[in-house]
């Protein structure tokens, strides 16, 4: 064992244990705690943010959604301006892209808000029990005992602080990298129309504000998968997987009205922010459609972690 | 059902109440039921009234009679079948609703007489006669239905006709969709004049006589019908070119399609088959419905209608959707429009007024939810009917004077649009017909290009765009001077991509004087809804043929050059945005139902948790008491099983026992990690249970380490005990890394450690905050000797300090060396409990083992105060009571007998061998 070379224990050290084991007795509470615990102070956010916020994972996801904006320049640089005939809808969003800053800032939402930021989503909150468990640290937080609802609360809220940082720098850095490239002009929607800089800023922020809660569903299933497995790429996994499942069942027509059940039916619901007088109604729709399937997976998480056998 | 299936069960039911929820929320209101009957009308028509025809007709019932009535006519080659959704669709809505098949058409007889108003306006004025003779049809007198009348295209242009042709004025409101205001001009389209054009409307046409022939789209229309043979209304026997269309009609079309021209009388009988011919009559409420995706009816047509509409001071309302002949059939928003209409005209109930406005929708490009965003434009009234004229914005052109070309036989010829085709093979949408405008080829050599600056905003194109042209002449001795051009209008995007919103194209035909003296023409470009963004440029295309239309085809050269104002006249019709709808109130119900019930579940977990603790006074003193301890797994092995055991302070407690013993789980449960199926563990007089607070009080090391692999040893520990959320200075953590001992490896990625490190750390972990109980789980595993030894150094002395540990192992010399009581459970169970050295060498209990038992026996009953001699292999164990352990071994070399080995007998080791080889 040349590793552990340095590896051993003093006898000093544990002499001088002893020594503070005999004098300090701690003193106990009437709920049969240690003096000095409360469950309330068990597992505060700041301190599940540093445990989070030092992980590679989650440095790397804010990162990459900071330098999304810089790629999808590079890209609108260096794509050479075809004459081609084959207009798709698409290319004529790509030309509304580039005309203000904030048209540039939408589509990066447009670009990345039915993939990437569930991803991204669906990481944060489906990797954060199952993460606990494959390490087995989560057996060592729920014996210091953090209680199992309170665990789950103070993880799914730092996922949430997490996640809304995401979707935040997303918008916000390719506002930035907009507005220095293609300036503050109006923001032009597809059917003509342009709002003065003002008020396509507010609803770029709305848009942001529609997301995040729309995107609660998919946290709440990953937060159940994440109780339910502990192996954290499964819960992430499976997450993504349902919402493209959804995605593809939406695109199908023949559905019909049975796709309005579907959690991602509203997931471009923000885009009606974009015309000058704003119909709310899929949103709303939206909004509750996601809320209750969030509420439902989020309650089926905290009953299946209140429940769960901890053999990890 | 098992507990096992107890959460799958309660997903699949919560998904379900979510499921009911969503659709509670988003419910259809109820369908009414709709009947129908297939009836067989016979009525009389022909220009003296008197050639019977049968019209095969189906007549729905609503819910609720007697209805006002819709007649629904059908569009040309349409039969009643491809009315039934609409038809249907109105019937819920309360309407009685009559289609069928107009004459020359599916099981009608009689032959197509193009809407003539000997023919058809006639049949379809008796079928509101038949409406009168119905008792489910609300009726405003004898003999006078309440009905309206619509229909799109062919019965659109019926419609019209019936209103103003009704001799009783018995129609009360028309609806007409996508149709015509005068077939010669739909059809052989001059879109230009040398007088001024009146631009006060936004769909403004010309509607110049003698027009270019629009081909392609005629004979799509005439083809199917005039091919059919066999079919009814036709002569098997003597098989005509002209199918089931009647012989004058049969004889304008020929004309037409030989020539390209239209002369006097084919004109006349067009104009006499059109809304144009009794418009002045119409004296009812009309809608006029017209599709901006629409080469064959364009919008210039509903324009024409509208404008002679409001001369008679009725209420006329305008929409344009997009589609169109081209972009396909009007959708539920337009049933609804339609719907709206009849209610209010038909019903007089309390419905809303729907108003004389005007609405055009936008279609985006951006597909959201499978379908091209539109959004709708509302204006108070469509412009230049009331006298507010439509505003023009002004675009500037530049471009030289440019020559074109027309080629001999007019062949190649350039390419705007597919009549009939373009949405057969863009599936149909109104999203593909968008792409059809980037099927638009223009010839080099056969067109002149006028563009302008790119724009500095964005600009809303809402009709037909007015400019002025210069045609010239390159005189020529065989010129006959007729000259025939086709105009478009394209949006230019930055990188030069051009679209041609609408696939449209204005044709004109100008006669120019043969001395080559140039003629100013006033063009009317073809009305097409299209937002341009700023940036992006106008472009007009002047060409000499195009594909859809009968092109000259003599060669000629003339000069093409911007005139007048040199600039375009662009519509632009504003309005508000009526996309935006407020906000609806039940899913807010619902947003505020969930969030109630959040907080809800949130007090009543809290409430509980609260009156949750358990605890015995008694115990308070009790480190450990386990009582009836069960965990079972169902269709698994139980793996404790009534297990009951104390422990007091000050003991170091062996928990000793075979892989799989339930020694693990014991601890499991004991940290409030694994519930008990039965039995409680209570911890200084507290039930451990997950999250009791007793369990602060318990340090832990089970089942392998637990760390953050991206953190240092030093950063792990340090957040942990920030995560107990204690004061810093209960957890001596400096005494705990000591002990842990790793030197400078503290400060590496625990990622980076061996399993021993891994272990130290967590054991040191366990000892942060000096707990009054620490357990720890085969806590010398994957250490090495000396490490083992200071390991149990470190137990023995902690526990001499008062406080408590338990430590589980499988090996019986650890728990022999380390503690200082032990349980040795079996599978589950307790096999034994105690002081290690009671256990381990019980009273005078000795085993010897000597060469030949049966004698070693003998000798030993023999001696003074001995018992319970046994024998077992080479083994003799005895109880000696007072002897000596030396005296009996004395009498037993004195007997001869050679003894090997001598010693207390070791019960522990017997009950744990005896366990695993039973067990094996």
């Amino acid at each position: 064992m040349t590793d552990e070379h340095g590896v051993h224990t003093d006898p000093a050290a544990i002499a001088e244990l002893v020594a503070v084991a005999e004098s300090e007795h701690a003193q106990v509470a009437a709920d049969g705690s240690v003096a000095g615990y409360r469950a309330s102070r068990t597992l505060r956010l700041g301190v599940e943010l540093r445990r989070q916020l030092r992980r590679r994972r989650t440095q790397f996801a804010v990162a990459f959604l900071g330098v999304l904006p810089f790629l999808l320049l590079i890209a609108f640089k260096a794509a050479p301006s075809s004459n081609s005939g084959s207009r798709s809808a698409s290319s004529a969003f790509v030309d509304l892209a580039t005309s203000s800053g904030l048209n540039f800032a939408i589509f990066a939402l447009f670009a990345s808000a039915s993939f990437l930021l569930v991803v991204v989503i669906a990481l944060f909150f489906g990797d954060t029990i199952a993460s606990e468990a494959s390490w087995s640290s989560l057996k060592y937080l729920l014996a210091i005992p953090v209680p199992r609802g309170r665990l789950l609360r103070q993880k799914a809220v730092v996922s949430g602080i997490l996640s809304l940082i995401g979707l935040v720098v997303l918008p916000a850095m390719a506002l930035v990298v907009g507005l220095i490239w293609y300036g503050s002009g109006d923001l032009i929607s597809t059917t003509g129309e342009s709002l003065p800089f003002g008020t396509g800023l507010a609803r770029l922020a709305l848009a942001v504000v529609y997301l995040a809660v729309y995107l609660v569903w998919i946290a709440g299933l990953a937060l159940l998968l994440s109780v339910s497995t502990d192996a954290p790429l499964g819960a992430v996994g499976g997450a993504v997987l349902v919402s493209i499942v959804s995605q593809i069942l939406d695109s199908i027509t023949a559905l019909g009205d049975l796709r309005d059940y579907l959690p991602s039916h509203y997931a471009t619901a923000w885009s009606d922010l974009l015309s000058a007088d704003v119909d709310w109604g899929d949103m709303t729709r939206g909004a509750f459609s996601s809320l209750a399937y969030g509420a439902i997976f989020m309650a089926l998480a905290a009953r299946r972690f209140a429940r769960k056998d901890i053999t990890s | 059902m098992t507990r096992q299936k107890w959460p799958a069960f309660g997903v699949v039911v919560l998904l379900l109440l979510v499921a009911a929820g969503v659709w509670w929320v988003n419910r259809p209101s109820p369908e009414p039921t709709v009947a129908s009957r297939d009836v067989l009308i016979d009525v009389v028509d022909g220009p003296n009234h008197d050639q019977p025809v049968e019209l095969d007709a189906t007549f729905y019932v609503p819910q609720v009679t007697p209805a006002p009535a819709v007649l629904v006519s059908p569009g040309f080659g349409q039969t009643k079948t491809n009315l039934a959704d609409d038809a249907t669709d109105l019937a819920r809505r309360g309407f009685a609703v009559l289609t069928y098949s107009a004459r020359g058409f599916g099981r009608s007889t009689g032959q197509i007489a193009l809407n003539s108003p000997d023919y058809e306006v006639q049949d379809a004025d008796q079928l509101i006669s038949w409406l009168a003779r119905q008792p489910e049809v609300l009726q405003d007198g004898p003999d006078n239905p309440r009905v309206g009348v619509m229909g799109g295209s062919y019965g659109g242009a019926l419609a019209l006709m019936l209103a103003g042709l009704d001799k009783k004025k018995r129609v009360d409101a028309v609806a007409s969709l996508i149709t015509y205001n005068d077939l010669s001009h739909a059809l052989l389209p001059n879109a230009a004049s040398t007088t001024p054009l009146d631009g006060s409307t936004p769909g403004t046409g010309v509607g110049g006589a003698d027009g270019v022939f629009k081909k392609v789209w005629a004979g799509n229309l005439f083809g199917t019908a005039l091919s059919n043979i066999g079919g009814p209304g036709i002569n098997p026997k003597a098989p005509t070119s002209c199918g089931r269309f009647l012989k004058d009609v049969c004889d304008a079309y020929t004309k037409v399609a030989t020539t390209g021209r239209a002369d006097q009388a084919t004109v006349d009988l067009l104009r006499r088959n059109s809304p144009v011919s009794v418009a002045d009559q119409i004296s009812v409420p009309t809608l006029l419905v017209q599709g901006e995706q629409d080469t064959l009816f364009g919008l210039d047509q509903a324009d024409a209608t509208a404008k002679q509409l409001a001369r008679n001071n009725i209420p006329v309302k305008v929409d344009w959707y997009p589609g169109g002949h081209d972009g396909g059939a009007p959708g539920d928003d337009v049933r609804g429009d339609v719907a709206a209409w009849f209610a209010f005209y038909l019903m007089k109930g309390d419905a809303p007024n729907p108003g004389t406005g005007f609405s055009y929708e936008v279609q985006g490009t951006i597909r959201a939810r499978g379908a091209p965003i539109t959004r709708t434009i509302t204006a108070l009234d469509y412009p230049g009917l009331r006298g507010d004229r439509t505003t023009r914005q002004r675009v500037s052109l530049s471009g030289p004077p440019q020559p074109v070309v027309t080629p001999p036989g007019g062949s190649p010829a350039s390419i705007s649009s597919l009549p009939g085709v373009g949405t057969a093979l863009l599936g149909g949408s109104s999203t593909a017909s968008s792409l059809a405008g980037s099927l638009a080829i223009d010839l080099p050599g056969q067109s002149a290009v006028f563009t302008s600056a790119p724009l500095d905003a964005p600009l809303m194109i809402a009709g037909s765009t007015l400019t002025t042209l210069r045609i010239g002449a390159v005189p020529n001795a065989t010129d006959s001077g007729d000259t025939e051009l086709f105009a478009k209008l394209y949006d230019v995007g930055p990188d030069g991509r051009r679209t041609l919103p609408g696939a449209a194209v204005a044709p004109f035909r100008v006669q120019l004087p043969t001395n080559g003296t140039a003629v100013d023409v006033n063009v009317s470009l073809p009305g097409i809804v299209r937002p341009v963004a700023a940036g992006h440029r106008l472009q007009l295309v002047v060409t000499t043929t195009d594909q859809a239309y009968a092109n000259a085809t003599t060669p000629s050269v003339r000069t093409v050059a911007l005139s007048g104002a040199m600039s375009l006249q662009v519509p632009v019709v504003t309005g508000s945005s009526a996309s935006g709808s407020g906000i609806p109130a039940t899913p807010v119900i619902g947003i505020a139902i969930i969030l109630g019930l959040a907080v809800l579940v949130a007090t009543v977990a809290a409430l509980r948790r609260r009156g949750s603790d358990d605890a015995d006074p008694e115990l308070a003193d009790v480190p450990m008491v386990i009582t009836g301890l069960t965990k079972s797994y169902p269709g698994r092995l139980t793996a404790v099983k009534e297990l009951s055991f104390r422990v007091e302070h000050g003991q170091v407690l062996g928990l000793l026992g075979p892989n799989g013993a339930g020694k693990t789980t014991t601890l499991r449960m004991l940290m409030g990690l694994v519930r008990p199926t039965a039995g409680e563990i209570r911890v200084f007089g507290h039930k451990v249970q997950a999250g009791a607070p007793v369990l602060s009080r318990i340090g832990s090391f089970v089942e392998g380490a637990g760390f953050l692999p991206h953190l240092s040893g030093t950063a792990n520990l340090s957040l942990y005990w920030a995560s107990t959320g204690r004061p810093l200075d209960e957890a001596h953590l400096a005494e705990a890394l000591e002990i842990a001992g790793l030197g400078d490896a503290v400060r590496r990625r625990v990622g980076t450690y061996s399993q021993g490190m891994r272990q130290r750390l967590a054991i040191a972990q366990a000892m942060l905050g000096l707990p009054d109980l620490l357990v720890l789980d085969e806590p010398t595993n994957g250490l090495d000797p000396p490490q083992i030894h200071q390991m149990r150094d470190v137990l023995k002395r902690y526990a001499a300090t008062g406080r408590t540990v338990v430590v589980s192992s499988h090996l019986l010399s650890e728990v022999e060396q380390s503690c200082s009581h032990v349980v040795v459970m079996h599978k589950g169970r307790l096999v034994a409990a105690g002081e290690v050295n009671d256990i381990v060498a019980g009273g005078g209990e000795a085993t010897f083992r000597v060469d030949r038992v049966t004698d070693a026996a003998r000798v030993l009953r023999d001696l003074n105060g001995t018992s319970g001699v046994t024998a077992e292999g080479r083994l003799v164990h005895a109880d000696l009571g007072t002897t000596s352990r030396s005296a009996a071994v004395t009498a037993l070399v004195n007997a001869g007998i050679a003894v090997e080995q001598a010693g207390p007998r070791r019960r522990l080791e017997d009950a744990f061998l005896r366990l695993v080889e039973s067990n094996d």
